[in-house]
């Protein structure tokens, strides 16, 4: 008969559990109440706006260039296989996908340079890498065409080493060009931190282990620093295929892109129907390459 | 035979940073090396010039006599387990161990089998699918071990390998990592700041301190025999009592005691004599003692650590440490006792700096 009774160890468990639940769902509330502002946000500028796109590409569009919300057919989806929508659709793809592996090939070494600077000299070059940001974005594609157009410096270039007067102005080089330019810094930054990451002892470890400096660099520092080129290849190839300004500046009418072409079904054609399922067209385009790159990534990492 | 390392006029300049300060080295085939020296002394530096992570600013560095300077680390047969192991975190313990060979070209099943073996050498069978983020530190160090052996480097390189362990585990490794050396009987050359390790560990060491090799010897040579003050400080503990030399056979310590103490040194050479504490005994100040091999003070405190006592006996301007084993019938020593500290004149050194 003992007078004090010791609590068991399955009555002190008991409480536990419920506290810990307890606190875990007042985490969770708090958790969803900070995040409302960006819900809202999103659900507004986001979610609804999709709802209306994807309406539309099911509407058709009427005599006068408005569009009948009643009558709801796929006619805007058969037209994608019509040969001049399918090559826009095509040289968008292609010239997106050079784009970023021209951005990657240079902004890798690149990087690496900047992640094995000393700090001072890092933050410098960052700044530097920054500067065009400074300049309004048309101002920029203006001023490549002017560089690449008609007696501009690079015909000069091209005259003075012989070449003869080129002209690069209003072809698909001078629109990659000009895509190239302008996305480079969103591959520069994340391959940048990516690589900054990295402990650079793994490399001399590496390089121990009888690894020259190519294998080196395949077998450890592009398999480490995957995150980065995977974020940096999404940020350049999403905005690349959308891209309206840089293709109408520097493309010409020639080298119709995809983003010029749905401008143009708003404006121009007035077919409402049809550039909203263009539009879904390159979304769905977008969200399945980030989609499967990142699937793709993450196993790899 | 031909030295596994042969180090000569080596120096390592980082800026206006002198990290090694022309040093001559020898390590012979087959030894198990350990350079010891307090941290920033220079000792990664000398490590990573023989892996051929940097190289020399000037002098020669042989590896089974070819000179190496400037060769790359993928070009030398020696290996190294680094500081904190630089395991590769994509990679599972059995592809960290079986890198090496696969960069040598070794086919993929004999690479496996060979790593696989490897693993088994260092107790971690089974643990070969694991990445190292999901191994403990004991455990990564031996795949950090695993993964240089694996290549029958000639010599391995070991920079503070135990740094990071806990003491138990520590001594654990030290034991098997010196079995490992025995069995192999590849030269291991292992950097560490922890001054027992190094007695413990090595066949021979070397000391160093502020880029410069101070001594090289065996733990007993250098224990016995420090070869100045700097030494004879680093290496266990020890008194030193300044004084100057005052002929080949006596010191002359800074009270005016003159005391027994051998050197070849200069009449009126600052020196210092290096007492041991567990060399130094406590006695009664009645005790009849040759003066030459004792000196009076006043006990200060006494610690008790199970196996001995040790003593703080105030002498003059310093405080000499004793340690007297703990045996039956020791006779305790209450703070405040005037004794006399005394000792074999022949165990003593003279130490300048
Ligand atoms: N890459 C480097 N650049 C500049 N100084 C260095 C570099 N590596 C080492 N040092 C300097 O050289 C000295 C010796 O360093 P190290 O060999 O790492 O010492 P230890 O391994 O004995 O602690 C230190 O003063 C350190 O600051
Ligand atoms: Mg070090």
């Amino acid at each position: 008969m003992t007078a004090v009774k010791l609590p068991s160890d399955a009555e002190a468990a008991v409480a536990t559990p419920e506290f810990e639940a307890a606190a875990i769902r007042q985490e969770s509330r708090r958790g969803f109440l900070l995040a409302m502002p960006s819900y809202a946000y999103l659900v507004l500028f986001f979610a609804v706006p999709l709802v209306i796109v994807v309406v539309y590409s099911f509407a058709t569009r009427n005599r006068f260039g408005g569009t009948d919300l009643s009558g709801w057919n796929l006619a805007s989806y058969a037209r994608l296989s019509e040969p001049i929508v399918r090559d826009i659709l095509f040289r968008s793809l292609w010239l997106a996908l050079l784009t970023t592996l021209i951005c990657l090939v240079i902004a890798y070494p690149f990087a690496y340079y900047l992640a094995t600077r000393t700090p001072v000299v890092r933050n410098l070059m960052l700044v530097f890498v920054m500067i065009p940001f400074w300049t309004n974005f048309l101002v920029r594609n203006y001023a490549w065409r002017v560089i690449l157009g008609n007696d501009g410096p690079f015909t000069d270039v091209t005259e003075a080493i012989g070449l003869g007067e080129r002209e690069l102005l209003f072809s698909k080089t001078a629109v990659v060009l000009g895509l190239v330019y302008s996305f480079l810094p969103f591959m520069i930054l994340p391959l940048y931190a990516a690589i900054e990451r990295i402990d650079k002892r793994l490399l001399e470890a590496s390089r121990d282990l009888y690894a020259s400096g190519l294998q080196s660099f395949r077998k450890v520092l592009l398999p480490l620093s995957m995150p980065g080129v995977i974020a940096g290849s999404i940020l350049v190839f999403v905005p690349s295929l959308g891209a309206y300004v840089t293709p109408d500046i520097l493309g010409g009418s020639k080298t119709t892109l995809l983003g010029s072409y749905i401008v143009t079904q708003f404006l121009t054609a007035r077919n409402w129907p049809f550039g909203a399922a263009l539009s879904f067209v390159l979304m769905a385009v977008m969200l399945t390459t980030t989609v499967v790159y990142f699937r793709k990534g993450g196993r790899t990492l | 035979m031909t030295a596994a390392v042969e180090i000569t006029g080596i120096t390592k300049r980082f800026g206006d940073v002198v990290a090694v300060d022309n040093i001559d080295l020898t390590i012979a085939d087959g030894e198990f090396f350990a350079l010891l020296g307090p941290s920033g002394c220079g000792k990664t530096t000398t490590l990573r010039m023989i892996a051929g992570l940097e190289f020399p600013t000037q002098g020669s560095l042989k590896i089974f006599g070819d000179e190496v300077g400037t060769l790359p680390p993928n070009k030398r047969p020696v290996n190294t387990v680094f500081q904190n192991y630089a395991l590769f975190p994509h990679l599972n313990a059995l592809d960290n161990v079986a890198f090496g060979l696969k960069m040598q070209g070794v086919d993929k099943s004999t690479a496996r089998k060979r790593a696989l073996e490897t693993i088994d050498l260092v107790q971690l069978t089974g643990m070969d699918a694991r990445k190292p983020s999901e191994l403990s530190g004991g455990q990564q160090q031996r795949v950090a071990l695993a993964r240089a052996l694996v290549n029958q480097p000639k010599v391995l390189l070991l920079d503070e390998p135990l740094g990071a362990l806990d003491l138990k585990l520590r001594q654990e490794m030290q034991g098997e990592l010196k079995n490992l050396q025995q069995n192999l009987g590849v030269s291991f050359v292992f950097v560490t700041h922890d001054q027992e390790e190094a007695l413990t560990m090595s066949d021979r060491m070397a000391v160093m301190n502020d880029g410069k090799l101070l001594q090289v010897g065996s733990p007993e040579e250098i224990y016995e025999h420090p070869a100045n003050r700097f030494v004879a400080d680093f290496i266990g503990q020890t008194n030193l009592l300044e004084g100057r030399v005052l002929d080949s056979e006596t010191v002359c310590l800074a009270n005016g005691a003159h005391v027994t103490g051998t050197s070849d040194l200069p009449m009126g050479t600052e020196v210092a004599v290096s007492l041991r504490p567990e060399r130094a005994h406590l006695g009664p100040r009645d005790e009849t003692h040759s003066r030459q091999a004792a000196v009076d003070g006043v006990v200060e405190s006494v610690t008790y650590l199970g196996n001995a006592r040790v003593y703080h006996v105030r002498f003059d301007w310093m405080v000499i440490e004793v340690r007297e084993e703990n045996r039956p019938g020791a006779t305790l020593h209450e703070p405040g006792t005037p004794v006399s500290v005394s000792w074999d004149p022949s165990a003593v050194s003279v130490v300048a700096d």
